[in-house]
């Protein structure tokens, strides 16, 4: 038991990085993921392409796959191209690539959340909004946005609770976070199990938050709206 | 009493959707102060007419003119119609407010919130100043006592009442109702019905698309009988309901339960 308190600070500091890492990547997977959802429902063919392509390719490969392939390739790449063009080394930051990678690929999955919620605005309303000579911003800003939240929060909460937990691929490329001490604090004192726990554990707190927070949220976006 | 302008002016209209021809060429003038009721069975195009007017749906050929003002529209390559300038679309369409069928109240938001959005966000009122327009316009159709209920909480008759109250809050030069009553239970037509009139006798400007034989025959000032996306009928109610022009039109009045 001492060994777990004396371990302790390592294992918040590693949960402290944990949570920024999460945070900062489901900024960038909701921003990709509006964009991916617009340009997927737009009428420019190339931005639904390349919307298409995105997900479906994103989606489609393991998230350990991508991480691997985006810092140590990413990483090869950059000495390549840097070396041609005569530049200095450059480094990649294990915490920028770890932040990119996740969002980039909860950005797909955001972008289908998105799209299903704005898809489920009733349409009425909408025209509604046209009718009465709102520009198109207006109309999605205060109508097809808040009503599109309620819709898209059940995959939204989803998607977060598994980028929260996919954050833990981030140990791969190096960065010490909860499940990287974990493992260092059990390898050290031959309790890998006891850590292990320990850190289950924090990753329940961290999702059990998360849950009281997104049924907040769902009661303030559903004033008005009967349940069924 | 005729302007020399007229309010709305509507010249040949068509309107395809795919090899679909739902309106063959309608022309209509409607003066300040018209209440013209628009009759026809489904199909006839009489809800595509009015949706024409406002650009919800482009028309295919014709011309559209609000108050003398022609509104642009050009033919993509594709041949897809558009309007041509998106500006003066959502101008006009800030004067020519509609009643839906289905009422299509923002959901979100509570009956006075409605009421108040195209105002401050359309026409940039200050909130305070719409709030006070909401709430005597809210007055006006019986909904005073509900003005902070959503729609969900409203009955069909009050949530229609309210898209009236929203319509009417940005002062428009021409109402436009689609079928505004044909979701309603019987007895909430009525209440609705009542609203109407009232805006009718006030002198407003009226294009109503309705299945109400009774309102078309006591309120409006011309009847206009559509069908197959022509125009059959086009008079004074007194002209059009007892000497009708049209085989077309007699059958539709011997089927209709009033």
């Amino acid at each position: 038991m001492s060994s777990v308190i004396d371990y302790l600070p390592l294992i918040l500091k590693g949960m402290l990085l944990t949570i920024e890492v999460a945070v900062l990547s489901l900024l960038i997977s909701v921003l990709l993921g509006m964009i991916g959802a617009l340009a997927k429902m737009s009428g420019s063919r190339i931005a639904r392409s390349i919307a298409g392509i995105y997900t479906t390719v994103i989606r489609g490969m393991p998230d350990l796959v991508l991480m691997t392939l985006i810092f140590f390739g990413g990483q090869i790449l950059l000495n390549n191209v840097g070396e041609k063009l005569g530049l200095e080394y450059i480094d990649v930051s294990p915490f920028v690539a770890g932040v990119i990678t996740i969002g980039f690929i909860f950005g797909a999955y955001m972008a289908e959340t998105f799209r299903g919620g704005i898809l489920a605005v009733s349409r009425g309303e909408i025209e509604a909004g046209y009718a009465f000579g709102m520009t198109p911003m207006k109309v999605f800003m205060r109508i097809t946005l808040p009503a599109m939240v309620r819709h898209a929060l059940p995959g939204f909460g989803n998607n977060w609770l598994v980028l929260t937990k996919a954050t833990a691929l981030i140990s791969i490329i190096g960065l010490h976070d909860m499940v990287f001490n974990a493992l260092v604090a059990g390898g050290t004192t031959r309790k890998p199990f006891t850590f292990l726990c320990v850190v289950a554990f924090l990753y329940l707190l961290i999702t059990g938050v998360s849950d009281i927070g997104i049924r907040w949220l769902d009661k303030r976006y559903s004033v008005g709206v009967r349940k069924a | 009493m005729t302007e020399s302008v007229p309010a709305l002016r509507v010249e040949n209209i068509h309107k395809s959707f795919g090899s679909i021809n739902v309106l063959k060429g309608i022309s209509l003038e409607a003066y300040e102060q018209d209440v013209i009721s628009i009759l026809g069975s489904s199909g006839s195009g009489k809800s595509t007419l009015l949706r024409c007017i406002n650009l919800l749906e482009i028309p295919s050929a014709g011309k559209v003119y609000v108050r003398g003002e022609l509104i642009k529209m050009r033919q993509k390559k594709d041949g897809e119609h558009v309007a041509e300038d998106r500006k003066q679309v959502e101008r006009i369409r800030s004067k020519l407010a509609m009643v839906f069928q289905q009422f299509n109240l923002w959901a979100h938001m509570t009956a006075i919130q409605n009421v108040m959005e195209a105002p401050i966000h359309v026409l940039k009122l200050s909130k305070a100043e719409a709030k006070e327009k909401a709430e005597a316009i809210l007055h006006r159709v019986g909904l005073h006592e509900h003005m902070n209920y959503y729609p969900s909480q409203l009955s069909g008759g009050q949530q229609q009442r309210a898209a009236i109250a929203r319509a009417l809050a940005m002062d428009p030069d021409m109402l436009m109702f689609d079928e505004p009553t044909s979701a309603l239970d019987p007895e909430l037509v009525g209440e609705v019905l009542k609203v109407m009139q009232s805006l009718a006798e006030e002198g407003r400007t009226m294009l109503v698309v309705t299945h109400e034989m009774g309102f078309a025959r006591e309120v409006s000032s011309r009847v206009l009988f559509v069908d197959s996306g022509r125009v059959e009928e086009d008079g004074v109610p007194e002209q059009v309901f007892n000497q009708p022009k049209s085989l077309r039109f007699q059958q539709f009045i011997a089927g209709s339960l009033k």
